[in-house]
């Protein structure tokens, strides 16, 4: 394994996991608590949209999906809060509209692109240095807005009506959270592909949050967590060339399931 | 002259052409502790709503010292309806009462020290100072109230207004909340509703009934024909303490 790091493609690969952590910790932590998955999972889908344009107009599929998730994020935001449509119809509609619109473009596009399986599963043998120069800033943005907005953030995922009755910017505050999660899918999805994104923004959170009852440390533990589930699951992608998300996925859910056992037998302890 | 805290004139609200409060004309004082009682769907959190700006009438003037009401947030305290949170959300109750200062603090910046004596003062004056740290979710019901009616203390209102605080409550910390709540109408006018008559009227000093309209003659006595009128059935009443049956059993 040490001799693998030798390798570029290697190095890039740890890298990308780590910044994918960073991001999964962070905006990870609140999805989980305001309980947002399923409109994380509806953004993350809504990506494969930017990336088929990507593909169809030869630049960085990143680039793509960067532009089309911050717009569909945006999007399901202003619908659900402007009006009375269902909010699981709403994101159900901008998902499957995302992922049909990636798969044309990506049949669309003129010349050899990746296959659609290293987007929709992830493929950590793609990543450019471009790309991991992107992800980084895209993590700067994440952690600089939450730096920022960590007040409003937080009355947010707990007590929206208070939040308004004092003040503070709540529409506004859920529509920056969603273009951060927006934000993330894009760092996340050389990783973990559309389709699995969900786990590594959900999984390192919930293993974490059997440990701790402070929002800092959560995400520090959940960066922590993403950390070794994706170094792990990076080992199994070199050593029996699985791909990456799948892969991932394998050592979150076990590390998920013993947390989930430590706390309970840890609770009749104290019981 | 006492000071008015809050007047309301002719304020009616509709929601989707469904009229949901209707001429409501209240003045609330600032040595008043007002206990507004009415049936589920009356109107009684929107009445709250309304007054903290929340809600946009759409006829009547609200005014709250003088001003409309988004402009004297600051002057307000709000404890919204027990709302059912995770459990398990990461939070002590040191940081839920923290927010409550985010009127002064506002945007980007974040709390200071002086914010965080606030806090723990607000804290001591419900008594929950030693629960500080404590996740907020491993508390009783009534030990959360008394951290939300600190959130909303940690601001220095002139007004208090609360919304149900007893729903989550067994009977006995029911009694020490209300007294808390005595407590504090020395300071600032409070306003409650609730849709529990007998436990309101024991504390209170005055009482207004709200089913859409309000009817209110600034003190607690309500007339029986008023209250039939706002619940549309026979009620159960304890005025002044004494219990006494004022209108016919149910049948």
């Amino acid at each position: 394994m040490i001799e693998a790091l030798q390798y570029d493609f290697v190095r890039n690969a740890l890298l990308a996991g780590l910044l994918a952590s960073v991001a999964c910790g962070v905006i990870g932590t609140y999805v989980v608590v305001k309980k947002i998955v399923f409109m994380s999972g509806g953004i993350s889908h809504a990506s494969l949209g930017g990336i088929g344009i990507g593909q169809f107009l030869g630049i960085n599929p990143l680039l793509g999906a960067f532009f089309y998730t911050l717009a569909s994020a945006i999007g399901m935001g202003v619908v659900v809060r402007r009006t009375k449509l269902p909010e699981d119809v709403t994101i159900g509609a901008l998902w499957v509209l995302g992922m049909a619109l990636g798969v044309i473009f990506h049949d669309l596009a003129p010349g050899t692109v990746p296959g659609l399986p290293s987007y929709l599963f992830g493929d950590l043998s793609l990543t450019s240095s471009s790309d991991l120069i992107l992800m980084a800033a895209l993590d700067a943005v994440i952690i600089l807005t939450v730096s920022l907005l960590y007040k409003e953030f937080l009355i947010l995922s707990f007590d929206e009506e208070f939040g308004e009755s004092v003040g503070a910017p709540m529409e506004k505050s859920y529509l920056v959270l969603l273009c951060l999660i927006a934000l993330s899918v894009v760092v996340m999805v050389r990783v973990m592909g559309v389709i699995l994104v969900i786990a590594l923004l959900a999984l390192p959170v919930a293993t974490g949050w059997q440990f701790t009852h402070s929002l800092k440390k959560l995400m520090l533990f959940s960066i922590l967590l993403g950390l070794i589930s994706t170094t792990l699951g990076i080992g199994l992608w070199y050593e029996f060339n699985l791909a990456s998300g799948p892969a991932i996925v394998l050592v979150s859910i076990p590390l998920f399931a013993l947390s989930f056992l430590f706390a309970r037998l840890r609770r009749r302890r104290v019981e | 002259m006492l000071k008015e805290i809050v007047r309301l004139e002719d304020v009616s609200v509709r929601y989707d052409g469904i009229v949901v409060l209707e001429d409501i004309n209240l003045s609330v004082y600032e040595d008043d502790f007002l206990g507004i009682i009415g049936p589920n769907g009356g109107g009684k959190t929107t009445l709250l709503k309304t007054i903290l700006g929340l809600v946009k009438p759409s006829q009547g003037r609200v005014s709250v010292l003088g001003n409309p009401p988004n402009k004297a947030r600051r002057l307000m305290g709000y404890v919204p309806q027990y709302n059912l949170f995770d459990r398990d959300f990461p939070l002590s109750a040191l940081e839920v009462v923290l927010m409550g200062r985010y009127g002064q603090v506002g945007l980007f910046k974040r709390y200071s020290r002086e914010d965080k004596k606030l806090a723990l003062n607000a804290l001591a004056e419900v008594g929950m100072l030693e629960l500080k740290h404590r996740q907020i979710g491993s508390l009783s019901g009534g030990e959360q109230q008394r951290i939300f009616i600190a959130r909303a203390l940690v601001a220095h209102p002139q007004i208090l207004l609360l919304d149900e605080p007893t729903a989550s409550i067994d009977t006995p910390m029911q009694a020490g909340l209300y007294e808390l709540l005595s407590e504090l109408k020395r300071r600032m006018a409070i306003v409650l509703v609730s849709h529990d008559i007998s436990a309101v009227s024991i504390y209170v000093d005055k009482i207004a009934c709200l089913n859409r309209r309000l009817f209110y003659h600034g003190d607690k006595e309500l007339e029986a024909r008023e209250l039939e009128e706002a619940y549309q059935c026979p009620v159960d009443m304890i005025a002044h303490g004494v219990p006494h049956r004022v209108l016919r059993e149910h049948r």
